[in-house]
């Protein structure tokens, strides 16, 4: 087993994007990938705190560092772009003893910013990689053309997230791969979504979401794969949105890799939360199927 | 076309506050215009991302201030990672955000309601309470048919909980905003 990784699951996690968690705890214990949950962590503050100040955002991502930290583990990981971008910015920003003064003076407990932040997609290529993932695939998806999307934090800025390429990362594509998908060429993968501005502005998430769904299907993917809540949300509960919106018929599956990882590791589709998703993705992945036994025939 | 009297209306005061609170310095942009090609939301800014680095070089406090703009950016990184000068535009934008929160604009009202929302469900709970957040949303801004079409299609899969998930640090995390309330009196 690989040394222990401090797990931060985010909100989301408990809600709107549990196949999210679901699916990522079944395929890290598959890998062994080893989780250890930060005990009674708290929300990072998300986009609303850093409109509002640096320092509160800072705050808010810190105190779970601290955490971490009280635990004895050196990196903490999380699937959702969101909680690595505030985790991680608060660990570049805090590099300044000044701005760590004043985060520290927020906190109950000073934290010394001592821990690492990687996402679970970092973590998985680095310490199982694709060759290895692909060694344990028992059902491949071979049959299945995908459209990889990371959204827009997942690598930007370089700096602060110090991961993949910044404007056409390949981490997921090399995943897919290795479960024997086929990735179709997805030219907007770091593309803003829409983000949070569902709720208060469709017409935003709508017109944006849409053009991610237009290319998807003009590339001729089955389905998209996601690494962000916010963006799986966006373009699987919002698609009937879209589509009144866009005057667009789109049924694509959206899938969290995780789950496509899950389905090639024979996990039983009940661990992946496969019957979260809106959009339903058994006519994509029959059709998959269908294609795998044909082309072994 | 609207012109602008500069030299009335240049205010160099909050020039070197956005430069002192981001950490950036404004004056290196030279409008290339990278940031605004890259933006995905310049279809919905009523003044581009470039455009708003210009009036800030001139000073133009009230025009960026009051702008949607502001509010409209979703930090998605673009113009940062794009930026030949190395400006964090994003940063900037954030900053003038603050500004704008403390001087009372806010021209997307559903957008701060939603954000502020939010961020009382997190000092409450000590995490994001998703049923809640909405519903404070809904009644701050009235608006009750707020996504009611998704109900049919997300209530049955279970994702959303009828009850916040509290944890025994939401003290704690109500310290932080404590303390941030009194340090920026």
């Amino acid at each position: 087993m690989s040394p222990a990784y401090a797990y931060y699951p985010g909100c989301s996690g408990l809600g709107t994007s549990m196949e999210y968690e679901q699916s990522t705890r079944a395929i890290c214990e598959a890998l062994d990938v080893n989780l250890v949950d930060i005990p009674d962590w708290s929300c990072c503050g998300s986009t609303p705190a850093h409109t509002v100040d640096h320092t509160l955002s800072c705050a808010l991502a810190a105190r779970n560092l601290g955490l971490v930290e009280k635990m004895g583990l050196d990196t903490v990981i999380t699937p959702c772009p969101s909680c690595l971008t505030n985790l991680k910015t608060a660990v570049h920003r805090m590099g300044d003893e000044e701005f760590m003064r004043r985060v520290n003076s927020l906190l109950d407990e000073p934290v010394g910013n001592t821990v690492r932040v990687k996402s679970v997609l970092q973590a998985l290529i680095e310490d199982v990689g694709p060759e290895k993932l692909a060694e344990r695939v028992v059902r491949p998806l071979s049959g299945l053309r995908v459209a990889p999307y990371y959204g827009c934090i997942m690598n930007r800025p370089p700096e602060v997230m110090e991961f993949d390429d910044h404007e056409n990362p390949v981490a997921m594509d090399r995943l897919m791969e290795a479960i024997g998908a086929e990735v179709a060429p997805f030219p907007l993968k770091v593309e803003c979504c829409g983000a949070s501005f569902g709720v208060a502005r469709k017409d935003v998430v709508a017109r944006l979401s849409g053009k991610l769904l237009d290319l998807a299907e003009a590339n001729q993917a089955m389905a998209m794969v996601t690494a962000c809540p916010l963006c799986q949300m966006n373009l699987d509960l919002r698609q009937g949105q879209i589509n009144a919106a866009t005057k667009s018929q789109h049924e694509m599956p959206v899938f969290y890799y995780t789950q496509l990882i899950g389905l090639a590791l024979g996990l039983d589709e009940s661990s992946l939360g496969l019957n979260k998703l809106c959009v339903n993705p058994g006519l994509a992945l029959r059709e998959a199927e269908r294609k795998t036994a044909e082309a072994a025939s | 076309m609207e012109i602008l009297d500069l030299s009335n209306s240049r205010d160099d005061e909050f020039i070197s506050q956005v430069e002192e609170e981001s950490g950036q310095r404004v004056r290196l942009c030279y409008q290339c215009g990278n940031c605004t090609a890259g933006c995905p939301y310049t279809f919905a800014f009523d003044i581009p991302v470039s455009r708003m680095m210009r009036l800030l070089q001139a000073g133009q406090k009230d025009q960026i201030l009051s702008s949607h703009s502001v509010w409209l950016c979703a930090t998605c990184e673009s113009c940062t990672t794009r930026c030949p000068n190395g400006i964090d535009v994003a940063r900037i934008v954030d900053v003038l955000r603050h500004m704008a929160r403390r001087e009372g604009y806010a021209t997307e009202r559903g957008v701060k309601v939603f954000w502020d929302s939010f961020l009382e469900s997190v000092a409450k709970h000590g995490r994001v309470y998703e049923m809640g957040l909405l519903t404070s949303y809904i009644a701050k801004t009235g608006k009750v048919w707020t996504d009611a079409e998704l109900g049919p299609r997300i209530l049955p899969k279970g994702k959303l909980h009828l009850t916040p998930s509290r944890i025994q640090g939401r003290e704690a995390v109500a310290r932080i905003f404590q303390r941030y309330k009194e340090a920026s009196k």
